[in-house]
């Protein structure tokens, strides 16, 4: 090719850089179906929001369900366990290793206290009665175990997690406290997910 | 093709000949198997052609699994069920695909600290040193989904904890992880899609294979004393080596008579040893497992990745210094990927220029103790995550980075190497005496 030793060949360049930039917009229109087909189907997204009746969760015992895959803990607690967990904010809430809340339904930066962790209670019933939450460690996704580890809450097999009463991580290699998913009362026994 | 002199393949009758000019495959083959070897290989260096079988074992019996097997998460457990009680003969062939996995990898690891203790990763065999870690990488990566194609317990959440590891990404991590499930969690989408790619990466592997030979059959085999082999005329090349064929093939494949006894007395006897029983109980995404624990071949790589928890202060000083982006999470994924990348890097790192750990007396001692870290690692990762184990792997991962890092650039400085061999020749003979020597070896095979 000539247009190599003389510097008129600008018609020629301009062909190259528009033939590579049209092969670089082709390739890649090409290859992106081919990535996101693996992302979540549409039936796999329909399975957004479900109900969940809790008429039966008696106090003291907790129900796993599963939402978007992934077990949800709803925890029915006793008296006992609503003072017990009040009481562990006085460690400081700021000390633990996740400060914040994580309850998609307040403000991202709400503080973990106990009280931000929980629902609000249905007519007639303590506050904090009802803690619903992720039952998915926050480290690599085991599910904790219940009424297990040194906090009295969840415990985590896999790597060893400590969950407070309120589903706060407080020792072992998880870095956020159990997420809060959204949820809401639609009539006094059922829970909305999602 | 370069390297050493030897004799070409030359087509003879007319039928050769007229292949021969139309496509010189013959010729391709022929050179491929009678490469000039060095005639001092020792038994370490018989692991290639283990490596080799247990790839063509692994993809034979996989092909023939996948004839019975149906990748949906309400049939595959029963599915695989089905191969071990009613296909003629399918208990043998899983066992034999599951224990073979093992094979693999007790295979690779020792091929990959010989490539470590003989310096073969050194100049001019960094490319093959490359392309074999790929292929290490590419081992594990297939290993895995094939340990969730039997949907038990086991597998179900030992994806669930690995493709966990993306999500510790800042930034994109959820999104990565989301994308390769195809959903929130592990589930049918995922299954599928790790069965496609756990049929397809054994070819990706054995396209890597035929580059990692060609790589060292271009620069030629390392040996046992690091001396290159002559190159200036064929009658010298021809003192230091032996053909491939039939010399080393005969001896390989002794040793892989040798090793098999010791496979087919697993498979036959004691075939779920090196598995876990929770697999045999079907997945249940509402249930972990009390002690989830990674196929044996994973552990050392498991044990780092655990070490780095948030009370380890490099993982505060780096939380630190990047406002918290890289947390304890982030930080063992980087440990466990970053463990590797050191060893990928040795060619690099390595400041020594003699080769093999026979003449560096430091590097010797050094070297034994990566061995037993190692087994040390490995032992750690089968442990739950408590002390006193969090303390001995928190000490294993640091001697792993520093062997890497630290001491083979150190050593290579510091260290006095002693006396090698002239030539391969010499020492041959300074081993098997003189006498062999008058032989004239490469006149045997060409007949």
């Amino acid at each position: 090719m000539s247009h190599a030793e003389d510097n008129e060949g600008t018609r020629r360049d301009f062909l190259y850089y528009v033939a590579g930039g049209a092969g670089v917009v082709a390739t890649g229109a090409a290859v992106w179906p081919l990535i996101n087909q693996m992302n979540p189907s549409a039936d796999v997204q329909a399975l957004s929001s479900i109900r969940v009746d809790v008429s039966g969760v008696e106090q003291g015992t907790q129900l796993t369900v599963k939402w978007l895959g992934k077990p949800v803990f709803i925890r029915h607690r006793t008296e006992a366990e609503i003072q017990a967990a009040q009481e562990q904010d006085a460690d400081g809430v700021e000390a633990m290793p996740d400060p914040l809340a994580r309850n998609v339904n307040l403000p991202a930066d709400a503080p973990a206290t106990d009280a931000n962790r929980v629902m609000p209670s249905p007519e007639g019933e303590a506050p904090g009665a009802w803690l619903v939450q992720m039952g998915v460690c926050t480290h690599l996704g085991c599910v904790p175990l219940g009424d297990a580890g040194e906090f009295g809450g969840w415990f985590c097999p896999c790597h060893g997690s400590h969950y407070d009463l309120a589903g706060r991580i407080r020792k072992g290699p998880a870095p956020e406290n159990l997420p809060v998913p959204p949820a809401e009362w639609t009539d006094s026994t059922t829970i909305r997910l999602g | 093709m370069s390297g050493i002199p030897h004799d070409h393949y030359e087509p003879k009758t007319n039928g050769e000949k007229w292949l021969h000019s139309r496509l010189p495959i013959v010729g391709l083959l022929y050179d491929t198997l009678m490469i000039p070897t060095p005639k001092n290989l020792n038994w370490m260096w018989i692991w290639g052609i283990v490596l080799t079988f247990c790839l063509a074992l692994q993809i034979i019996t996989g092909i023939v699994l996948v004839m019975h097997y149906t990748p949906h998460v309400d049939l595959a457990f029963a599915s695989v069920e089905h191969i071990m009680r009613n296909v003629n003969g399918g208990y043998m062939i899983r066992y034999l695909h599951q224990n073979g996995a093992s094979l693999f990898f007790v295979a690779v690891y020792i091929h990959i600290f010989r490539g470590l203790f003989y310096g073969s990763y050194k100049a001019p065999r960094e490319v093959t040193w490359i392309i074999g870690m790929l292929i290490y990488l590419m081992m594990m990566g297939t290993a895995f989904m094939g340990y969730v194609l039997p949907w038990g317990q086991m597998s179900f959440w030992g994806a669930t904890v690995i493709t966990g590891l993306f999500g510790a990404i800042p930034f994109v991590g959820e999104a990565i992880q989301t994308w390769l499930l195809g959903g929130p969690a592990v589930d049918n989408a995922t299954l599928n899609r790790f069965f496609s790619l756990h049929y397809l990466l054994p070819f990706i592997i054995a396209g890597l294979v035929i580059v990692h030979i060609w790589a060292f059959h271009t620069t030629g085999n390392n040996n046992p004393t690091g001396v290159e082999v002559r190159r200036t005329s064929k009658a010298e090349a021809e003192k230091d080596t032996l053909p491939f064929w039939p010399y080393f093939v005969i001896k390989d494949l002794f040793a892989l008579a040798v090793i098999l006894v010791v496979f087919w007395a697993i498979v036959g006897f004691m075939p779920n040893y090196l598995g876990h029983p929770d697999n045999y109980i079907e997945a249940n995404p509402l249930v972990t497992p009390a002690h989830i624990v990674p196929e044996w071949y994973f552990l050392p790589f498991y044990a780092i990745l655990r070490a780095f928890t948030s009370e380890v202060w490099v993982v505060q000083f780096a939380s630190f210094i990047t406002g918290g982006i890289i947390d304890a999470k982030f930080f063992g994924v980087l440990a466990m990927f970053g463990a590797i990348l050191a060893m990928a890097l040795a060619p690099w790192l390595d400041t020594s220029t003699v080769r093999s750990g026979k003449y560096r007396p430091m590097f010797k001692w050094w070297f034994y103790l990566l061995v037993i870290d190692f087994f040390a690692l490995m032992w750690l990762g089968a442990m739950p995550a408590e002390e006193p184990y969090a303390t001995f792997s928190l000490i294993a991962s640091a001697y792993w980075f520093a062997y890497f890092l630290v001491i083979l650039p150190i050593l290579g400085v510091i260290e006095k190497p002693l006396p090698q061999p002239e030539t391969i020749e010499e020492d041959f003979n300074a081993h098997y005496g003189k006498a062999d020597a008058d032989a004239t070896p490469a006149a045997a095979p060409a007949e």
